[in-house]
Parts: structure tokens; sequence; C-alpha cells
């Protein structure tokens, strides 16, 4: 909303006590309704999500969060979230620690280095990757991605690493976490990238040449002025990438194969909050059952709006800091 | 100055510069990870798809359960998903454009930041919520699945979008064309109707075709709200209807090779339609910033 200047306010109101038109008051009754009507929605989903998740949450209470069972039976049934808590937590925190230092050599790259012939169509490429839908990436990840890993990389990082309890015996399915994991770096890496792109571009170019002219070398100055000039900006835009992780359901089920264990080898099978409930959306056989999965859904709304409100937050802060407000580009 | 001071200062340059190389090689190799990445997909994604295209694809219907070799297509899926995405737009476009001109036009500025942060709060809820919100509401004791449903669904997640980007394009109109009009005396909303939205058209239809991009390709909030489906082709958004997103996702964990071919060709048939979409985008948003500036 950086352009939203402040002279508008006034054409805004021009005369203090003008005749009221009652196309304006219908305009922006309207209008107004259906801004409010947008803030209601947010209240509206949190509260029927909660509503929807009110069965499970009154049997098992907040002890679901971390109970590690997932029984349907009816009869026996039991559920709690904790290893897909886990299965979330694993892959959300690995892709970001791939995609981070790939997306901000990438943006670096765009700003600082990339001849101006390569500028252009390799910053379209990366918002490009943006563009491929969730279950495209998930069709490449379970047919070609997959068996690629499990039968080339999986062993060779097994045989290599494997006295790392996270690189354990590859299992034998296509599926597994860390396939899931390469999945959502591919899927998180434009969005950090082209965020942290924005911001290197922001930084002052009389602080970069000023740095320059004292005799850095250009990393130096990446490392002395556009780092923590962007410090913030960049851990917004990491915080985001993470939230995008943690919600993604559709490529992550298609890869990750289903499991109710926690397992710390990557190359088990596993399972997030998200990829839990789009597994289960034609399964769930009680109202128990479809609840504990809203209950899912709610444990995700609240980390993933946690995780937005606090890059908001940041970002907010950071403008603030500058003296500018970048803040409508989201 | 020495001459073994001269070569430790030159070594510390050398070192400091051999830090800076090997630092501007490692940008150079991730910007070429990432392409690299979105050529194998891409690459794969067309090259698997081509092959597998033909008319059938989105002629013919789907024979659930069955291993025949007579031709199979998913015209229903492509029926469908015309149908949802089209319903999705005609609910979002006109809610979002009027969020963005209350916030623009009328809002105070502390209503203006409450607002935004609640757009902001609502393109971060993942599309698998979105889609338990919407059964949760209306699938649940209200009927069942149907494709408005998933219609709403969707508008949510365009909503956000294409307010914030009507917003952006509405804040780029000149406040002099704001100002001429009402010292003219025309009233505010014929000044927002016939001066400034005209102007911005351009910015709000890229925004458009950007956010229909987007959701074209949503899988997740289909799931709960279009998912139970037969075969045939259906236009009638009072039932479920199936969409090209969902087929692939059903497709792709299917054991039959077969299923997996015609995944592959309505993936490339979607990822073509969205990159031509973004193109689009592209060609109208270059166009409208030169009229909006008035150029």
């Amino acid at each position: 909303m950086a352009s939203i200047d402040t002279t508008s306010e006034s054409a805004r109101r021009p005369f203090e006590g003008r005749r009221v038109h009652l196309g304006d008051v219908v305009l922006q009754g309207v209008a107004g309704a259906a801004a409010a009507g947008a803030t209601a929605l947010v209240l509206l989903i949190a509260w029927k999500v909660v509503d929807g998740a009110r069965p499970s949450i009154s049997k098992f209470g907040i002890s679901f969060v971390w109970h590690d069972v997932w029984n349907p039976v009816v009869g026996r049934e039991a559920y709690g979230a904790a290893s897909f808590l886990f299965g979330t937590a694993i892959t959300s925190f690995v892709a970001l620690l791939l995609a981070a230092p790939l997306a901000i050599g990438i943006a670096l790259f765009l700003t600082e280095l990339a001849p101006r012939v390569l500028r252009g169509p390799v910053t379209s490429l990366v918002e490009t990757l943006a563009a491929i839908p969730s279950v495209v990436v998930g069709l490449w990840g379970i047919l070609v991605l997959g068996p690629a890993l499990r039968s080339h990389v999986e062993p060779w990082l097994h045989s290599a690493l494997g006295w790392i309890p996270l690189f354990g015996p590859p299992s034998s399915a296509g599926a597994s976490i860390f396939t899931a994991i390469v999945v959502l770096t591919i899927m998180i890496l434009p969005i950090v990238s082209s965020i942290s792109r924005e911001l290197f571009l922001g930084v002052p170019a009389e602080l970069k040449e000023g740095a320059l002219a004292l005799g850095t070398t250009r990393w130096e100055m990446v490392r002395g002025v556009v780092f923590p000039y962007a410090r913030g900006g960049i851990a917004a835009a990491l915080i985001l990438g993470l939230g995008r992780a943690m919600g993604e359901a559709i490529a992550v089920t298609q890869v990750i194969g289903g499991g109710t264990t926690i397992s710390w080898n990557l190359f088990n099978q596993g399972d997030t909050l998200a990829s839990k409930i789009a597994a289960e959306y034609q399964g769930a056989t009680s109202n128990l059952d479809v609840a504990s999965l809203i209950y899912l859904g709610l444990i995700l709304l609240v980390l993933s709006l946690g995780a937005n409100i606090a890059a908001q937050w940041i970002v907010r802060g950071v403008a603030r800091r500058h003296g500018v407000t970048r803040g409508g580009r989201a | 100055m020495s001459a073994q001071e001269l070569t430790a200062r030159s070594d510390g340059l050398r070192r400091r510069r051999a830090v800076n190389r090997s630092m501007e090689l490692l940008a150079w190799v991730a910007a070429l990870i990432a392409v690299a990445i979105l050529g194998v997909v891409v690459f794969d994604v067309g090259r698997r798809g081509w092959s597998e295209l033909n008319w059938n694809l989105l002629t013919k219907q789907p024979i659930p359960f069955s291993f025949t070799n007579a031709p199979q297509g998913l015209a229903n899926a492509f029926a469908g998903t015309l149908v949802i995405v089209g319903l999705a737009t005609a609910m979002a476009l006109p809610v979002g454009i009027l969020v963005a001109i209350y916030l623009n036009e009328f809002a105070p500025p502390r209503i203006r930041n409450g607002v935004g942060l609640a757009l902001d709060v609502l393109a971060g809820v993942p599309a698998i919520v979105v889609g338990i919100f919407v059964y949760s509401l209306l699938v649940v004791g209200g009927g069942g699945q149907s494709g408005i449903k998933a219609a709403f669904a969707l508008a949510i997640l365009m909503l956000p979008f294409v307010a914030r980007t009507t917003i952006e394009v509405l804040a780029l109109v000149p406040n002099a064309l704001r100002e001429a009009s009402l010292g003219l005396g025309v009233p505010q909303w014929r000044t927002t109707v016939s001066i400034v939205l005209p102007r911005a058209v351009g910015g709000i239809l890229t925004g458009t075709v950007l956010a229909v991009a987007r959701v074209a390709g949503e899988t997740a909030p289909l799931l709960f709200t279009s998912s139970l489906v037969g075969p045939q082709v259906g236009w009638n958004p009072a039932h479920a209807l199936q969409t090209v997103p969902l087929a692939i996702f059903e497709l792709s964990e299917s054991p039959d090779p077969k299923d997996h071919a015609r995944a592959w060709a309505a993936a490339f048939v979607l990822l073509l339609f969205i990159l031509l979409a973004s193109l689009t985008a592209r060609w109208l948003a270059t166009r409208s910033a030169r009229k909006i500036a008035g150029r």
C-alpha cells in the first residue's frame, strides 16, 4: 500500500458539508459491506473449523496435540496429532533449510551478479516455477522424482552418512519423507527468492556504492551492507516460506506415502498434518474420525496463521525502521 | 614499507578476492539449480504429456474401474473446471473490487490497515483449511457436495489476491484525476465508477487473470467440496463436478500406467493454460501501466 499517499486523503473529502449524494452513500455502503464481509470471513473460518473439530476437542482435549496414535477402528477409536506434527515440522524445516541458501543465492545473483541479458529471463523463470500447480509438482514427484531418489540418491546418502539417524535404510516404496522435503523445497524456492530479490533491490545504492568505494569486495559489500539492511525482510520471507511448506497438502500427500509413526529416518514414509487430511478425504469412517481430521486442520490453521502474522509483524517493523512502507506487496 | 608487509597485504587481498569469487560462484550455482529444476519439471511434463495428448482427452469420458483399451478422456474434468473456476471468478471479482474501492477511496487509515491485515491473514490460510471450512459450513448437513460450494472455496482463495492487486492499481491512478472530477462537481461515486475504475481496468484484468491461473490448479479445497463424482460430463453446478487438478491427483495414485499417461496429458494442458495466462497477464500489465500513467 506504499503508494497511497496522503494527498488522496484531502481529495476524498474536498469540501466539508458538501451535498451528500445518494450514490455516494450506496457505493460506500456496498463497498464497506464487502470489506466487512472479507474481515468477517477470517473469523468465520476460525469459528467453523473449531466448530467442526468440537467432538474431537471435547473427547481428547488439548492432549490430542501430543498423543501419537491414530486408530479409526470403531469401538477403540483413539486419535492424536503428534506424528503428523512431527512430520510437518521435519518436512517444512528441512525444506526451508535447503531452500533458504538457494533462494538467497538466486536473489543475490539476480540483483548483483547477473548480466543484464540474463536478469529478466531468469526472474520470470523463477516466477514461473511458482505458478506450477502443486498437483503437477506432486505428479512429477511421485512418478519421476520419487523413484529417482529411491534408486540413486537415498542409497548413496545412506552409505555415506548412514551413521546419522536421519539417513537410515531407504524404504522399498518410492514415497518417503525425503521426497516430500525435496518437493517442498522446490515449491517454496520461488517465494523466498522473489521476496529476497525485492528486498535486495530496495537496498539504497549509495550505501552499496559507499562500501565499494571503501575498497570492499562485492561479497564483503553484500555481507556488510545488503544482508544487515534486508535482515528483517529475509526473516519474514523465510517465515512465509515455512508457512507455505506447512500448509501444502496435495503434493506432499502424493509423495510422502502415509504412516502414523514418528520416525527420524527421512527415507521412511510419513505424513504431515495437511497430507493426512488430504489423504483421508473420502476414507473417514465416523463422526469422531472426521472431527479429528478437522482438529488436525485447526492445528494447521493456528500454525500457519501464527507464521503469517509473525511475518507481517516483522515486515511492518522493518518498514517503520526504514521510514518507508513496503507492506502491500504480499 | 618492507617487502614482507607488502606480501602479507597482498596475501590478505588475495584471500578476500578468493572468498568473493567463491561466493559469486555459489550464487551462480544457486541460480543454475533453480533454472535446472524448472527446466526438468516443465520438460518432463511437456515430454510425457505431449506424447499422450489427443482429442480424446477433451472429448471422451473416463471409464472407471476397467482395464479396457477403449479410448478414454477427461471431458468431465475439463467441463467441471470451466464451470467451477468461472463461478469462483464471478464471486470473487466483484467482491474483491468492492473491497479495494472501499479501502482505497473511502476508508479512514485505521480501517484500511485493519482490513488490509485481514486480507493478508486470509491469504495465509492454507488451501486445505479453506476446504475444511466450506465442508464444515456448507457440505455437512447442507445437501452434500456441489460445484457451487467448490467455487465458493476457490473464491475465498481468489478474494485477497484480487483485492490486493486492485488496491495497488487504484493507488496508481493519479489523484489529479479525482480532484479534477470532484472540482467539476461530480459526486464521488460517479468519479469512482466513471473516472477511476476505467483507468484501472487493465490492471484489474491482469490481477484477475493471475488469480484464475492460480486457482485453476488448486486441488485441496475441492477434495471436500466436489470430489464424489461419476464419469459423466456435467455442467450443472448444483451437483459435484470432476475437475482437472483432482483428476490428476486421483490418476497419479492409480497403479495403472494408462492412468498415469492421462494424468501427464491433463497436467500438460493445465500447465500450458497457466503459462499462457501468466504471459497474457504480463502483457496486459505492461499495456495497462502505460495507460494508467496517461501516456
